[in-house]
């Protein structure tokens, strides 16, 4: 066993990294988060077209934005999959979809709450709703991918390939979709005008993705590591580990 | 190297160029098509009948089938295409001729483009050239079909090239045909879009070059990039097996 | 004393979980004929696979003439025939389209070399038939014809005496012996008993526990 044991080295060094940041990851995330809640729900001003109901865009858009960017993470750890064959890439993605699904339907869900009072219907062909739910597609065929497949060596690499794909698919998807609801619905009201948001509402809604973010930090982490956990189970250094009562 | 091993060596150099090899692939599949023609057949009645459930199912009115006609056949074309897809690199996985293409001293992308190719010829190509039948049964007018057919001549071969790259990843896994469309729709969407939408386009008497300049560089990138994801995903399902 | 044509170093495999192999280094010398032992299940067809370039989920070295195979691809696939369980033939078409077409892509042959080819495997008045319409054993014949007209100087050959009969097994360890003693390697997986002189083995299942 011992000649198997260079090449773990780094699923073993993350855990210990990861044990020792979670807990700062987990309080600053959640404070940037309450911060930017309380200030964005309560204090922020009203907006002068959409009263209160807009105040849904603290958790809307946090949850697009971080949805997004974690398919881009994925990717940049599927080059590192196909690139270095680095264990901890396999484990990021497959750790870190599910929550993505997860992120991009609590967009879907918190952007068809804010379409009621806006448009007053749960959906519109919206050009960013859309496109969030073909996100939803993407992610969706990322996991059913990694399930199909046994050998988690292949699985990765087929996922990382699959998720490669999907990010050079990306832009061409939104700006497609964004193409076509100018074609069916030249005057929507459009959710976020982020150009003309003034600085009150900016702030608590910056507060909140970096909260959000931390938080998304500590729980990729947490997912990490039960992933490594099963993954390297017939390890020495895993079964050490659990004798000793470690965490 | 040893001089010994040199010997017996043989150079790398054969006379078979990558294209005379692109063409033994396209060819063979064609041949191999040609002896189980039925196949061939199988999407294109698809095509017609899934055109044929929406007068049916929705509204046979001139006017609904004049509005939805381009979208109701594009649809059509992706689900025909979807479906034959499955077929693409699954005989070939399973009677063993996939192992020997990989290990033919030839990048494997440009096999993997002339086998798509051929796929596109087989299934895409004949959609096309029924759709002007089908465009004057769902009441298109003359120039919108010659517009749809400009469209899927141009978007049927994305849809192969596209489609290769989930026929490769899920090869030899079960359930692989939900699977492949589960992975390959969201990539379609772009395609579906501009297609339609140039039609649509056309009709209201806009002009079209763009957007099927458009479609021209979505195959281009198509044409160059996908090959490559194929033969990476052939590479891990044929590893896997 | 030759340098290897194909060299395993501290090869290791695991699938599904499993640890098939490690630890597992060897030597395929010009002028050689290896069998791959073991029980079912051992990784025999893998071991090929790997050797072959289609399995890429292992660790350790593949020397190739010396240099990383990696590095040396397509000097190694040119020079290297695999044969492998399923034989590459498609049903629908005939033997010599099947010839044809496989070997295509490597370098061109005249069709006269392969029609002797397919005679030579006792397929000599089946040219025009499509291969669906054949035995199982005249199946393998077809993919076997390649061994006549291979100037690959590495073999790697898995199960090929499935379905053969006894004067075709004779035929095939005559071609094996003279592949090696025309300075090539040749190297078999299979159950049939194949006791050549001097033949090298490779024994897979053997002390390989999951002690830690």
């Amino acid at each position: 066993m011992w000649q198997f044991f260079h090449k773990l080295g780094s699923p073993k060094w993350f855990y210990g990294i990861a044990t020792r940041f979670m807990p700062w990851l987990l309080v600053a995330g959640l404070m940037l988060l309450l911060a930017g809640l309380v200030w964005g729900l309560a204090f922020a001003p009203k907006d002068y077209l959409q009263g209160n109901s807009y105040r849904i865009i603290f958790i809307h858009v946090p949850t697009a934005f971080l949805a997004q960017s974690m398919y881009i993470m994925m990717a940049a750890a599927g080059v590192v999959t196909l690139v270095w064959r680095m264990k901890l890439a396999d484990v990021f993605v497959k750790a870190v979809a599910p929550v993505g699904l997860v992120f991009t339907f609590l967009s879907l869900f918190t952007g068809a709450v804010w379409g009621k009072p806006t448009w007053g219907t749960w959906w519109i062909w919206d050009a960013r709703l859309t496109s969030m739910l073909i996100l939803l597609f993407l992610y969706g065929g990322v996991i059913a991918l990694d399930r199909a497949i046994n050998d988690e060596k292949s699985a990765a690499r087929a996922v990382a390939v699959l998720v490669l794909v999907g990010v050079v698919n990306i832009p061409i998807i939104k700006y497609s979709v964004e193409w076509w609801n100018t074609l069916h619905q030249p005057a929507t009201l459009k959710l976020t005008e982020e150009p003309s948001m003034p600085t009150e509402m900016l702030v608590p809604l910056l507060l909140s993705i970096a909260g959000l973010y931390l938080l998304f930090g500590w729980l990729a982490c947490l997912r990490m590591k039960t992933e490594i956990l099963v993954r390297e189970q017939r390890t020495r250094w895993v079964k050490d580990m659990i004798m000793a009562g470690g965490r | 190297m040893n001089a010994k091993v040199d010997a017996v060596l043989k150079p790398v150099e054969t006379g078979v160029g990558p294209v005379q090899a692109m063409i033994a692939v396209f060819s063979r599949d064609v041949r191999v098509a040609f002896r189980q023609r039925q196949d061939l057949l199988n999407p294109l009645l698809f095509f017609v009948m899934v055109v044929t459930l929406f007068p049916l199912g929705v509204s046979p009115e001139v006017e609904f089938l004049r509005q939805s006609g381009a979208g109701i056949l594009w649809v059509a074309a992706l689900l025909s295409v979807l479906l034959s897809l499955d077929h693409l690199f699954r005989h070939d996985f399973d009677d063993g001729t996939l192992e020997q293409l990989v290990l033919q001293p030839q990048p494997l992308f440009l096999l993997v483009l002339a086998k798509t190719l051929a796929h596109w010829m087989l299934t895409g190509l004949p959609l096309v050239l029924l759709t002007p039948i089908l465009g004057i049964m769902v009441h298109l007018e003359g120039n919108s079909i010659a517009i749809l057919c400009l469209t899927l001549l141009i978007g049927t071969p994305v849809l192969s090239l596209i489609g290769a790259i989930g026929a490769a990843l899920t090869l030899g896994l079960r359930s692989a045909g939900v699977l492949l469309s589960l992975l390959i729709i969201p990539l379609y969407i772009p395609v579906l879009i501009f297609g339609t939408g140039t039609v649509a386009a056309a009709s209201e008497g806009a002009p079209v070059a763009g957007y099927l300049a458009l479609m021209g560089a979505f195959l281009v990138l198509a044409l160059t990039l996908a090959p490559f994801a194929s033969a990476a995903a052939l590479r891990i399902s044929m590893s896997n097996s | 004393m030759s340098e290897p044509l194909l060299q395993a170093i501290n090869l290791e495999c695991e699938r599904d979980e499993r640890l098939l192999f490690q630890n597992l280094s060897f030597s395929i010398l010009p002028g050689t004929v290896t069998r791959v032992e073991g029980p079912n299940g051992t990784g025999k067809t893998t071991l090929l696979r790997i050797l072959a370039g289609l399995n890429d989920a292992w660790s350790g070295d593949l020397l190739w003439c010396g240099e990383p195979r990696s590095r040396q691809r397509e000097s190694f696939l040119r020079n290297t025939l695999y044969l492998g369980h399923r034989p590459g033939i498609k049903p629908l078409l005939t033997p010599m389209e099947n010839l044809r077409a496989l070997m295509a892509g490597r370098r061109p042959v005249s069709d006269k070399l392969l029609s002797q080819a397919l005679a030579g495997t006792g397929l000599a008045g089946f040219e025009r038939v499509p291969c669906r319409n054949l035995s199982a054993g005249q199946q393998r014949r077809v993919a076997l014809a390649r061994l006549l007209i291979a100037d690959e100087p590495l073999w790697l050959l898995d199960e090929v005496f499935t379905a053969i009969d006894a004067s075709g097994v004779q035929a095939i360890e005559a071609l094996l012996q003279q592949r090696a003693a025309e300075g090539g390697a040749v190297l078999v997986t299979t159950h049939h008993d194949l006791q050549l002189p001097g033949m090298n083995r490779i024994t897979l299942g053997q002390g390989q526990n999951h002690e830690c």
